[in-house]
C-alpha cells in the first residue's frame, strides 16, 4: 500500500447503458513496467482517460501517491506527474519539435522559465533521438517520429507514472525494436510505465506484470508467464495457438 | 541589427508619423490618424483571443459599447475624464471575465455565434434601459474645453497612448509563458490540457485582455465625439471589421494587428474618397482577395519564396511556367 504509486479502487465508467469499466481495482508499484492488454473495446483507453481526468469515473476512486485524485482535470494530472501519450498522436502541429517538448517542461515540469524549459526540452529530444529534427515543425515528422515526440513531450513533464497508449501501433519491426529500447531506458530512469499494447512481442519482452481487461472487467493480473496460460485470457484474447507458442518458447528458453 | 530590430524601428517610425500629423496635416488627417490608432488598439486587443488563442470572437463591439456608456455615465456623474476611462476599462474587463466563464465553453463556430449574440444583447439592454442610458435618444457627454485643434490633438495623443499600452502588453504576452500557453491552446486545446496548461484560466485571461482595452477605447471615443447612441456604440460592423483587420495583418503575430488596421483604414479611406458609390463593394472585394491569397496575413507573405521564384524566372524565363 505504501509503495503503490497508482491505485484504482473499484473504478467504474459507463456511457449511457454501456458499462466500459466495471469495478476495476489494481495497484501499481513504483518503478514497474506493467502492460495493460485486452481485445478492442475492452476499456483500456477509457481506463487511461479516467485516470488522467479526460473522462470522469462513474464510480470508485483513483489514488495517486496516496491522494484521492478521482475528479481531477487533465492539467492537474499532468502537474502531479501523471503523463500519458495518445493512441492518436496529439502534437502542436505548427510548432517546432523543440517547442512541442518545451510545452511539457514549461507547464507540467519544474521549469517555469522559458530558457530553462528550452534546456530541459533539448535533453529529452536528445534522449528520444530527435535532435536532428528539433527545429522542424511537428507536422513534418513521420508517424514513428511523432510517437517519439509524444514520448519526449511526456518525459519533459517529469512524470512519475507514464501511460503509453499503443505507442507501437503502426510501426514497422525495426521501429518497434528502437521503441522497446527507449521504453526500457525510460523505466531505467525510475519512471513507472503502464503500456497498453496489442503487439505481444512488446508485452512479453518488456512487462514484469500484465493486467488483462475484457468487457471492462479485470479478468487477470499477474506475471507474463501465468497470463499466457490463463484460460480466460486465452479464450478472450490470446487464442490457443498463441498460448501454445508462448509455452513452447518458455520451455525452449 | 536583425529583422526583429528593424520591425520595432518601423513601428516606432509609424507611431511617430501618426503622432506628428497635427504638425502638417489638416484636422481631417488628424482625425484619420486618431481613428487608425483607435482601431489599432481594438485590433491588438482582439489578437489576444482571436489570434494567440484562436477563438474567433465577435464581442469587440460589446466591450467597446459598454466602455463608451460606462465612461459617458461616469463623466456625466461628474468624474474626471481619466477616472471615467479607468472605470470603463475595469468594467469591460470584469464583463469579459464573467462572460468568458460561460462563452469559452463553446468552440469554433458556436463560440463565434455566441459572441455575436453578446453584442446584440448588450445593445438591446442598453437601448431599452432608457432611465439610465437615455435609450434610443443616446447620451451626451460633456465636451472638452478648448478649441477644436486642442481637442483633436488631445484625443490623438490619448488613442496613441492606449495603442502603445496594448502593444506593450502584446509584446510581454508574446514572450511570456502565458503567451506560449495561449499558442498551445490555439493549436491543440486537448493536448495543451494534457501537458499541464490550465486552459480554462488561460482562455478567460486572454478574453479579459481582449475586452479590457476595448473598454478604454470606447470611453475615450465617447469623450471625443461627445455623443453616443446604442446603434453606433454596439455596431456589429465594428465587431467584423476588427477581426478582418487582424487577419489582414497576420493573426497571432505581434505587429500584424498594427499593419492590418493601418492598411485597412488607409484603403477604406482611399476608396471612400475616390469611389463614393462603390466603395463598400470594392473594399469587400479587396478583403475577399486578400483573405484568399494571403491566408496568413500581410506579415506572413512568403517573401523569400517569391523572391526566389522571381529570381529564377528572370534568369531562366523558358522553364518557369
Amino acid at each position: 500500500m505504501t509503495d503503490a504509486i497508482l491505485e484504482l479502487a473499484g473504478v467504474s465508467k459507463s456511457f449511457g447503458g454501456i458499462q466500459a469499466l466495471r469495478q476495476v481495482r489494481f495497484a501499481l508499484k513504483q518503478g514497474q513496467i506493467v502492460a495493460l492488454i485486452g481485445p478492442n473495446g475492452a476499456g483500456k483507453t477509457t481506463l487511461v482517460n479516467v485516470v488522467t481526468g479526460v473522462q470522469r469515473a462513474s464510480g470508485g476512486h483513483v489514488l495517486f501517491r496516496g491522494a484521492d485524485v478521482t475528479g481531477q482535470r487533465p492539467f492537474q494530472a499532468a502537474r502531479r506527474g501523471l503523463a500519458r501519450t495518445f493512441q492518436i498522436v496529439q502534437p502542436f502541429p505548427r510548432m517546432s519539435v523543440l517547442e512541442n517538448v518545451m510545452a511539457g517542461a514549461l507547464f507540467a515540469g519544474a521549469h517555469a522559465r522559458l530558457a530553462d524549459a528550452v534546456a530541459a526540452a533539448r535533453e529529452e529530444i536528445e534522449f528520444t533521438g530527435l535532435s536532428a529534427f528539433a527545429q522542424r515543425p511537428a507536422s513534418a515528422l513521420t508517424l514513428a517520429g511523432r510517437k517519439r515526440l509524444e514520448l519526449a513531450k511526456s518525459l519533459a513533464m517529469r512524470p512519475r507514472l507514464l501511460m503509453l497508449d499503443e505507442v507501437n501501433a503502426g510501426l514497422n519491426p525495426s521501429e518497434i525494436d528502437r521503441a522497446l529500447a527507449l521504453i526500457r531506458a525510460i523505466a531505467a530512469r525510475g519512471i513507472t510505465v503502464l503500456i497498453i499494447e496489442h503487439v505481444m512481442k512488446v508485452v512479453f519482452s518488456l512487462a514484469e506484470r500484465v493486467i488483462v481487461l475484457h468487457h471492462g472487467e479485470l479478468i487477470a493480473d499477474g506475471n507474463p508467464r501465468d497470463i499466457a496460460v490463463h484460460p480466460r485470457v486465452i479464450e478472450a484474447y490470446l487464442g490457443e495457438k498463441f498460448a501454445r507458442r508462448i509455452r513452447e518458447d518458455g520451455t525452449n528458453g | 541589427m536583425n529583422a526583429r530590430h528593424w520591425q520595432y524601428l518601423l513601428v516606432g517610425a509609424w507611431v511617430l508619423a501618426l503622432a506628428a500629423t497635427p504638425l502638417w496635416g489638416s484636422n481631417y488627417i488628424v482625425r484619420l490618424a486618431t481613428i487608425i490608432a483607435m482601431y489599432s488598439a481594438l485590433t491588438l486587443s482582439w489578437n489576444f483571443i482571436g489570434g494567440f488563442t484562436g477563438y474567433p470572437s465577435f464581442a469587440t463591439a460589446a466591450f467597446f459599447g459598454l466602455g463608451s456608456y460606462a465612461g459617458a455615465l461616469a463623466q456625466n456623474a461628474g468624474m474626471p475624464m481619466l477616472i471615467a476611462w479607468l472605470i470603463a476599462t475595469i468594467l469591460a474587463g470584469a464583463f469579459a471575465a464573467a462572460l468568458g466563464g460561460i462563452l469559452l465553453r463553446l468552440k469554433g463556430h458556436y463560440f463565434a455565434i455566441g459572441s455575436i449574440g453578446i453584442v446584440e444583447v448588450t445593445r438591446l439592454v442598453v437601448g431599452s434601459w432608457g432611465s439610465l442610458t437615455g435609450g434610443g435618444n443616446g447620451l451626451n457627454v460633456p465636451f472638452m474645453t478648448g478649441g477644436p485643434d486642442i481637442v483633436a490633438r488631445t484625443f490623438l495623443a490619448a488613442m496613441i497612448a492606449i495603442m502603445a499600452i496594448v502593444l506593450a502588453v502584446t509584446i510581454a504576452v508574446d514572450r511570456a509563458r502565458f503567451g506560449f500557453a495561449l499558442r498551445c491552446i490555439q493549436q491543440n486545446e486537448d493536448a495543451a490540457d494534457m501537458v499541464g496548461v490550465n486552459t480554462t484560466r488561460c482562455k478567460i485571461a486572454a478574453f479579459v485582455l481582449s475586452g479590457l482595452f476595448c473598454g478604454t477605447v470606447g470611453a475615450a471615443y465617447a469623450s471625443w465625439t461627445g455623443y453616443i447612441d446604442p446603434n453606433e456604440s454596439f455596431s456589429l460592423i465594428m465587431s467584423i471589421k476588427v477581426p478582418v483587420m487582424c487577419l489582414l495583418g497576420g493573426a497571432g503575430t505581434v505587429l500584424g494587428p498594427l499593419l492590418g488596421a493601418g492598411a485597412f483604414l488607409l484603403l477604406e479611406e482611399f476608396f471612400w474618397a475616390n469611389f463614393l458609390d462603390y466603395n463598400r463593394a470594392i473594399l469587400g472585394a479587396v478583403i475577399v482577395v486578400l483573405i484568399f491569397f494571403l491566408p496568413g496575413g500581410l506579415l506572413n507573405i512568403p517573401h523569400r519564396h517569391i523572391w526566389l521564384r522571381m529570381g529564377s524566372r528572370a534568369r531562366d524565363p523558358g522553364t518557369a511556367a
